[in-house]
């Protein structure tokens, strides 16, 4: 029954959002070109490294694609619904406005983690995804049951990774105002997930796999699409991606102790 | 008397944004943190030896990236993010009032952001030092100034650029995902990811036509003492600033001929 009204309320949500960005009909195409060049512009650095050599870290440029089809279509659902709310919640507390989504009858995080959508994420999930269907083409992958299960986990478990790193960062408003700047820090570091942990030195692996899980994001779904996975990693990334939810989850819970509204 | 007049109208600007700067200390320190994505690239860069091929050394490259990074941190530029939200909140209307271009207040906001960021983007410099002590160097004191220059010109080219686009908010209201458009070009060709040397042919061969090298690439070749065409690269920058302010100053006066204030 709690269930059922969710999705109600969640589909008003987007039948809301849809219209109010629609309105701005020449954004959306200027958004789906820059999704197209900023692909083009990585392929271009990444053969620019590839240029003189065969191997980066190990991957050969065909594999290093998939890691690239992947980060596109992560970072197109960071654009459609992590970016345009979870950005809102540095409005909302600057102005006061959470006050009006505490009080209403249903949970504070579903509301502001749901509540906006931006459609031209669509097409950068969308482009991901060619790029990715590419990728199994050229890389012959041979799809069975099995591998479309492990990376189906794999990638859910970096979408939660990737969607608690962002929550995590927009909650720390309740105490410093503006984190606009931190999510500019969170951004620049995931520029990491656009290529293998491998390609980095021993320190950088260590920090960007146990401070901030990026490596889990990209690198262990890319892994599996290989075929080069080890179980304990992918049952670690689950692992991670729990932990990641469940803490981001309590947080949240624990900021909203200290939240003393607007001008109070 | 007129020159007077602007220098002490330029100097209370500046006092002001940079007080109003210093508030945001913090939020100063996040953005130059974010900046560091040039230290990744030079990590890949290094651990896999791509450097061998373009005839670069280590410690030359390290001094490049380091530069890349200076000179990117002090030609950052939002104009048109600032100006969007004045312009949507009908901020606009009062500035134009004043006998002031208000460019020239956002312009002043710029600059003291980068006296306010200086500090921060020392200390990191420090702990670069740290780890790479290879790549310790002390340009002398004329490539340090015509460093300087050229980073300036730099910055007042993305300033026109941004302006320019700024001004197009009379006409569209969101130009800021244009802004998002040109920044892509901006990343991948600048020389911030990877310097220009090490372009294919055929991009190199068209290039240095276009304004991107100028922004990053030149200035940063500069500062580390990389082989580079000084007379050539401070001209083409001066071209473009004269290319640009004209049209900027068309497009401004049309702009300001369309706008209608709020409610209006």
């Amino acid at each position: 029954m709690n269930l059922r009204k969710y999705l109600k309320v969640y589909k008003k949500f987007l039948h809301t959002s849809l219209a109010s960005e629609l309105e701005y009909k020449t954004n959306i195409l200027i958004d789906l070109i820059t999704a197209i060049l900023s692909l083009v512009g990585s392929i271009f650095l990444l053969s620019i490294f590839f240029q003189n050599n065969g191997y980066i870290g190990g991957w050969k440029f065909e594999q290093a694609l998939i890691i690239q089809a992947i980060y596109t279509i992560l970072n197109g659902i960071t654009n459609t619904w992590f970016n345009p709310n979870l950005t809102e919640i540095v409005k909302h507390i600057r102005e006061g406005t959470l006050d009006f989504v505490l009080l209403k009858p249903i949970d504070s995080q579903f509301f502001i983690s749901l509540k906006k959508i931006n459609p031209s994420g669509f097409l950068e999930i969308m482009l991901g995804f060619l790029l990715l269907s590419f990728c199994i083409r050229i890389n012959q992958i041979n799809l069975n049951l099995s591998f479309l299960t492990l990376s189906f986990i794999t990638i859910s478990c970096s979408i939660c990774i990737l969607y608690s790193l962002w929550f995590f960062i927009s909650t720390t408003t309740i105490w410093f105002v503006k984190t606009w700047n931190a999510i500019e820090v969170l951004r620049s570091f995931l520029y990491i997930g656009r290529f293998p942990l491998n390609s980095f030195s021993f320190s950088l692996r260590i920090f960007f796999s146990v401070f901030i899980p990026i490596a889990f994001i990209t690198t262990i779904p890319s892994e599996v699409f290989l075929g080069l996975s080890v179980v304990w990693k992918i049952l670690l990334e689950v692992i991670v991606a729990t932990v990641f939810l469940i803490t981001s989850r309590k947080f949240w819970l624990f900021a909203l102790k200290f939240y003393s509204s607007a001008s109070s | 008397m007129i020159s007077n007049l602007i220098k002490r109208k330029i100097f209370t600007l500046l006092k002001v944004q940079y007080s109003n700067m210093l508030e945001y200390r913090v939020e100063i320190a996040l953005w130059a943190i974010s900046g560091i994505i040039p230290f990744f690239m030079l990590n890949i860069w290094t651990n896999n030896n791509l450097n061998e091929s373009i005839n670069i050394s280590d410690v030359m490259l390290s001094r490049y990236f380091l530069c890349a990074f200076f000179v990117r941190q002090f030609s950052v530029v939002w104009v048109v993010f600032s100006f969007e939200e004045d312009s949507l909140m009908g901020k606009v209307s009062p500035y134009l009032i004043q006998p002031l271009n208000p460019f020239f207040r956002y312009f002043a906001q710029h600059l003291a952001e980068q006296i306010t960021r200086f500090p921060f983007a020392l200390i990191i410099a420090f702990f670069f030092f740290i780890f790479n002590p290879d790549s310790i160097w002390i340009p002398n004191l004329g490539i340090l100034l015509l460093s300087l220059v050229s980073t300036f010109f730099s910055f007042l080219i993305q300033f026109l650029i941004q302006s320019i686009v700024a001004c197009l908010c009379f006409w569209t209201e969101k130009a800021s995902s244009i802004e998002r458009l040109l920044f892509i070009p901006t990343l991948f060709l600048s020389g911030l990811l990877a310097p220009v040397v090490s372009f294919p042919a055929y991009v190199k061969s068209w290039i240095y036509l276009t304004p991107f090298p100028y922004l990053i690439d030149f200035p940063a070749n500069l500062l580390s003492g990389n082989k580079t065409n000084i007379i050539g690269g401070l001209s083409m920058q001066i071209l473009w600033i004269f290319l640009l302010f004209p049209l900027f100053k068309k497009i401004w006066s049309e702009g300001t001929k369309k706008y209608t204030a709020m409610g209006s």
